[in-house]
């Protein structure tokens, strides 16, 4: 039941997060959206990692580890965009 | 004896609830910023030392405790760092918003 | 249990009014603070799914260095000219789209709800090789162990996030120190922090680094807190960001990945296949990979969160 409640909550920040993306023109705004979305993704997979629980462990660890590693290059994604977002506006400034 | 330190848990997390409640009702309800931030971090303190409080029968070993209470006096070091830094920052821009 | 039901839900409520409100408001700093209230909910939210370790991690790197990385974007950008906005979406098209992603939302909440029961699960092969690691913790030995490719290709990820972000310095900045020039606060409650927080953090960091071979916790949680524990004084301006070409910072942030693709190596000679351990040899393999590779990670997101360096003035 858990595992659903947040399964589903990771579908509507799915549909959340690419609503902002699309729609919303600030550049760090829509770098926002795109970790909603990501963190939607990862909660679908939690809940998949929920639902095979087993063998006296509380959660799937295959998926939970994959989640882990996603989080981790999802930063570094972010800081990449955050980083040519700065890179655009200072050149736009000086030009 | 496993009876009273469940009550006792309840009550004290209640407690705490209702002060983390009542900074929260400050937070939305004062006029500045300034009240504000002394309904925030003030009520929120009590709220959490609480909390903390409570959760201590639920520990079953030393070092659950003290990690409990570690846990407690970092917030604390960082509420009551952040708060200054908010209220120096509030000065600076001139009043209140 | 209805308490627990109870207590998802209002969770569940309380993630999806935070995601709506960060995309909702026009302005940038409200939504970057949101997000991180949402990433702490978020947090809490993979406690509740039985995923401690996850859940560690999206409270340190999720919801606090990106959090980190967007406030100071959004500062950054607030001090450079107002770029001439593109047109705001029009409301026919804002529709479209939202009923789009409506859709989108619908499908995948119904692929879970349809997802195939019993669920298939690696659970049981997991439990039945982790001995194999001396590892407690079925996600490290996950991690370290049986999906460690997956591991080493992400360290080789940050490292080239860190190498693209480095590219982005603008004409002349080319080797100079990291990062805009942080003021110098000696007193006040920032440098108390700066002061208080590090040697804590650092003790905190090993704690969980060390502990992650049996319970919760890991190198990437602790990479993160070690992180944190230098942007710290770094934001105080009472440590020094390093310079791009320092010798140092290379050879640290490339030891991690170079030990863990060695190790590898010397698997594949000794085993016969990539990065697997000789038997009796995995815990020790493990650990030393860990410790470096935590080192090289921290040093590198701290890297990330600082940003490139700025031209000389």
């Amino acid at each position: 039941m858990t595992g659903t409640i947040f399964g589903l909550v990771g579908a509507a920040l799915i549909g959340i997060g690419l609503f902002g993306m699309l729609v919303r023109r600030d550049a760090l705004l829509r770098i926002l959206s795109f970790n909603l979305l990501g963190g939607g993704v990862f909660l679908v997979f939690g809940a998949v990692a929920r639902r095979g629980a087993g063998a006296g462990f509380g959660g799937d660890p295959v998926p939970q580890a994959i989640i882990l590693t996603g989080i981790v290059v999802a930063f570094a994604a972010t800081t990449l965009a955050v980083a040519l977002v700065l890179r655009l506006a200072a050149a736009k400034d000086r030009a | 004896m496993s009876l009273l330190a469940d009550g006792f848990t309840i009550l004290c997390v209640l407690a705490g609830l209702v002060f983390f409640a009542a900074g929260t009702a400050g937070l939305l309800r004062f006029p500045d910023t300034a009240s504000r931030l002394h309904a925030l971090t003030k009520a929120d303190h009590l709220g959490l030392g609480l909390v903390v409080l409570g959760l201590l029968p639920q520990m079953d070993s030393l070092a659950g405790i003290l990690r409990l209470l570690a846990i407690w006096a970092l917030v604390l070091l960082a509420s009551a760092a952040t708060g200054p830094m908010i209220a120096r920052l509030l000065r600076r821009q001139g009043g209140a918003s | 249990m209805i308490l627990g039901l109870v207590a998802d839900g209002l969770l569940a409520a309380g993630i999806l009014a935070l995601a709506l409100a960060c995309v909702a408001t026009r302005r940038a700093f409200a939504s970057a603070a949101l997000f991180i209230a949402y990433g702490l909910l978020l947090a809490l939210a993979w406690a509740r799914l039985g995923a401690s370790d996850v859940a560690l991690t999206e409270a340190s790197i999720g919801a606090g260095l990106s959090g980190v990385l967007l406030l100071g974007g959004v500062r950054r950008l607030a001090g450079l000219a107002e770029p001439s906005p593109d047109a705001e979406t029009g409301p026919l098209l804002t529709v479209l789209i939202g009923i789009g992603c409506a859709a989108v939302a619908l499908a995948i909440g119904a692929a879970v709800l349809l997802l195939p029961d019993p669920a298939p699960s690696l659970a049981p092969q997991v439990a039945a090789n982790l001995a194999t690691t001396d590892l407690g913790n079925p996600v490290t030995g996950v991690l370290m162990s049986f999906r460690a490719l997956d591991t080493l290709l992400e360290s080789a990820v940050v490292l080239l996030a860190v190498v693209c972000v480095w590219a982005l310095a603008p004409e002349g900045g080319w080797g100079g120190v990291a990062g805009p020039r942080q003021p110098i606060v000696r007193d006040g409650p920032l440098a108390l922090l700066a002061r208080v927080l590090p040697p804590l953090g650092i003790v905190i960091a090993i704690h969980i680094l060390w502990v992650g071979a049996d319970a919760p916790g890991g190198k990437f949680q602790a990479a993160a807190v070690l992180a944190a524990m230098w942007l710290m004084p770094w934001m105080a301006g009472l440590a020094p960001a390093p310079r791009i070409d320092a010798r140092w910072l290379r050879l640290v942030l490339a030891a991690g990945p170079a030990l863990f693709i060695l190790i590898g190596l010397g698997g594949a000679l000794a085993e016969g296949a990539f990065l697997a351990y000789p038997p009796g040899w995995a815990k020790p393999l493990i650990l030393a990979i860990e410790i470096v590779l935590t080192a090289s990670i921290a040093v590198a997101l701290a890297l990330l969160v600082m940003g490139p360096p700025e031209p000389p003035r």
